[in-house]
């Protein structure tokens, strides 16, 4: 029987062999795998999109054991978390390996990102890989929103009733919408069941099918690397294949040996975490969490999770325009949708942040303080920085706080924003003809 | 034009196949024979004559309208079920409330239709102070473009001054602002009210915001009926139901 792969199998087991007749296992292996050449110069950096998915294993497994004794009932939700906890065996294992692996969901994902952004991995021909990676950072953000609401504690239900609420702002259909989106007029069962189901099939589904679409477009174009130049465009032939770049050695075993080290690092991480600090201060799980969801009384200070707080920092930051507070849900939404223009935003010369110029560096540094500091002040009560004295009593706020946000919001716009135009003007450094790399520089250092 | 010249175009090659086939595997080495040669004369004809393009669009647009009709039409039991349930729907019955035990100063919360609903018993200090704050500390000092039934007095958002009767949620965000009901508790001109833990508003005893806060409007005051010491909320004044 003819092979259903390209070149002769990798297998000598008859059983694969039979396989392979009949399925392109060989084939998948080589062009992800083993004939897929990544360049040699990955860093520290390049260890976060495979943590992502380790991550995303963790989750579902973890998840899947959780539903087993969960109960998406108003009634029975919250009791049903606590019998996971203190009745299950090694029930609390599982829901703090779960809980925990949100948070690091997120981390791994910012950090991810923000490699991203400094070695221009968004730009043209990775422009795609890029929207769909936006597209898994959209769906990582509302599955972890709905899974918020699951354990329906006091942050779980206040959290949701803003979010929805976020959408009665919607002229016209608003308050029609926030109902349909409840499916009560307030929170309550209808939407732990919906959200439930949001969660366990829903998103997970969408999730997988953009993980998977995102490595296929990723292994089409090639992997960037910290030196933003393409390995294809270099010298042909390495000790694998004469075609391949010269600067590109195979993903296996280079770099999956590599990658276990990132995991090794991250497990121990995050077991840490799990063992130690599964709270982390109520920044992973909200002390308020631990009540039970009361729709009579809202908890003194609400904040959403660490990971979604720049984003709630910009809503709060923004002043009701026109009688309407449209115009803040409007901000939040843009601040996570701009990232989808980046590739057309970026006009530079160069892709990575070592041969960018001093104006692009600074914008870049100023928009990470922007979004730490965003962050930080969606944890805290708008009074945190105290007030103004009297002789602002023309301002519309005089807490600090509210106007601090204020201008890091306008910053991290202005960083999105102005970048066609500091992109264009920065004066960059010359990129080198081949990947920076310990070998290729040796010689030099010699002369 | 251009997909009719390619069709006929892709129709003579796959002749020229067919034809090249025939010839070769035929099943005598002669040729085939009259029928079969017939045969495959008038299927090739078919073939290249009748894929009438014009034709295939109306087949394909007759199936794929209603087709998508159908899809549409079929999205909306999904849809439709996301919508409250019946049961939810009548849920909605107006809430009697007994405030004899209610203290100046005190605020009970009671539920109706899922939201809080406030009744609040305020002092004479505290009904004061609805009045002393300046109106231009306030984004709708008259209630102009809030939610309150006609018999509510639009400043003191009451129909008894000393009984305020207000939803306990926030119109920014839905939250249920806190007491902060000592004057100087948020700042020195702080008079006394309730601000909002989530995004920062605040409001004053009558529920009137501030300038500065996310919330656009005033807290809405409920349809309610006062009559000694029972409140209904939900019914009017006239005792219909709202």
């Amino acid at each position: 029987m003819a092979s259903a792969n390209k070149g002769p199998s990798l297998f000598k087991s008859p059983v694969m062999q039979w396989v392979d007749e009949r399925f392109p296992l060989s084939s998948l292996m080589r062009d992800h795998l083993t004939e897929y050449y990544a360049p040699k110069n990955f860093n520290f950096w390049y260890y976060f999109g495979s943590l992502a998915l380790l991550v995303l294993v963790i989750q579902i497994v973890t998840g899947i054991f959780l539903t087993m004794n969960y109960k998406p009932d108003a009634n029975y939700a919250f009791g049903s978390v606590e019998f996971i906890m203190r009745d299950v065996d090694y029930g609390w294992v599982i829901r703090y390996m779960h809980s925990t692996g949100a948070s690091m969901f997120f981390v791994v994902v910012y950090l991810h990102m923000c490699r991203g952004l400094m070695y221009g991995s968004y730009r043209k021909p990775r422009e795609l890989v890029w929207i769909l990676g936006c597209l898994i950072y959209l769906a990582l953000m509302a599955e972890a929103f709905f899974g918020y609401l699951l354990p329906w504690g006091q942050m779980s239900f206040w959290g949701a009733q803003v979010i929805v609420n976020l959408f009665s702002a919607v002229p016209f259909i608003g308050p029609e919408l926030a109902v349909w989106i409840r499916g009560d007029y307030s929170i309550g069962d209808a939407t732990l069941n919906r959200f439930f189901a949001f969660h366990v099939i829903a998103l997970p589904l969408v999730l997988l099918g953009l993980v998977a679409a995102h490595i296929i477009a990723l292994h089409e174009v090639g992997s960037n690397n910290p030196d933003g130049i393409e390995i294809k465009k270099g010298p042909k032939g390495n000790r694998w294949s004469k075609d391949a770049p010269a600067d590109g050695i195979p993903f296996h075993p280079y770099f999956t040996v590599k990658d276990i080290v990132g995991v090794v690092v991250f497990l121990m991480i995050f077991s840490a975490i799990v063992f130690f600090a599964p709270e982390m201060g109520g920044y992973f799980l909200e002390h308020n969490n631990f009540i039970p969801a009361d729709p009579l009384k809202t908890p003194d200070h609400i904040a959403p999770v660490w990971y979604f707080t720049p984003f709630y920092s910009i809503l709060r930051a923004v002043p009701p325009l026109f009688g309407s507070q449209f115009p803040g849900v409007i901000a939040m939404g843009l601040a996570v949708m701009v990232f989808f223009a980046l590739p057309w935003l970026d006009r530079g010369k160069v892709k990575s942040i070592r041969y960018r110029g001093t104006l692009w560096k600074s914008w870049f540094a100023a928009f990470i303080i922007a979004f730490f500091v965003l962050g930080y002040l969606g944890v805290e009560p708008t009074t945190v920085w105290g007030q103004f004295g009297d002789w602002a009593s023309f301002l519309d706020t005089r807490d600090r706080a509210t106007w601090a946000a204020r201008f890091f919001t306008v910053v991290y716009f202005a960083f999105f924003f102005l970048m066609p135009w500091y992109t264009s003007r920065d004066k960059t450094k010359p990129e080198p003809a081949r990947v920076r790399y310990h070998e290729h520089e040796a010689p030099a250092a010699a002369e | 034009m251009t997909i009719t010249v390619t069709v006929a175009a892709v129709a003579a090659a796959s002749r020229d196949d067919s034809a090249d086939g025939a010839l070769t595997s035929g099943p005598r080495p002669g040729g085939p024979c009259p029928t079969a040669r017939n045969f495959q004369q008038k299927h090739e004809k078919r073939m290249s004559e009748t894929v009438n393009e014009s034709r295939r669009k109306v087949a394909i647009a007759t199936a794929a309208v209603p087709g998508t009709l159908v899809g549409a039409a079929a999205v909306t039991p999904f849809v439709a079920s996301l919508a409250p349930s019946e049961r939810a729907k009548a849920a909605g019955a107006p809430v009697e409330v007994d405030i004899s035990a209610l203290k100046p100063g005190e605020k009970m919360n009671v539920e109706w239709r899922g939201k809080v609903v406030w009744i609040m018993r305020r002092t004479p200090e505290q009904t004061a102070s609805i009045t002393q704050v300046p109106a231009n500390q306030l984004n709708d000092p008259d209630s102009a473009k809030s939610i309150q039934p006609e018999y509510v007095d639009k400043k003191t958002r009451s129909v008894q001054p000393d009984l305020g009767i207000m939803e306990g949620i926030c119109t920014h965000l839905g939250c249920s602002p806190v007491n902060k009901f000592t004057p100087g508790e948020l700042g020195n001109d702080w008079r006394g009210g309730f601000y909002c833990p989530c995004h920062g508003s605040k409001f004053d005893f009558a529920g009137r915001v501030f300038t500065g806060s996310p919330a656009p409007t005033n807290l809405p005051v409920p349809p309610h009926k006062i009559d000694g010491t029972r409140v209904v909320i939900g019914i009017n004044p006239d005792g219909k139901e709202a």
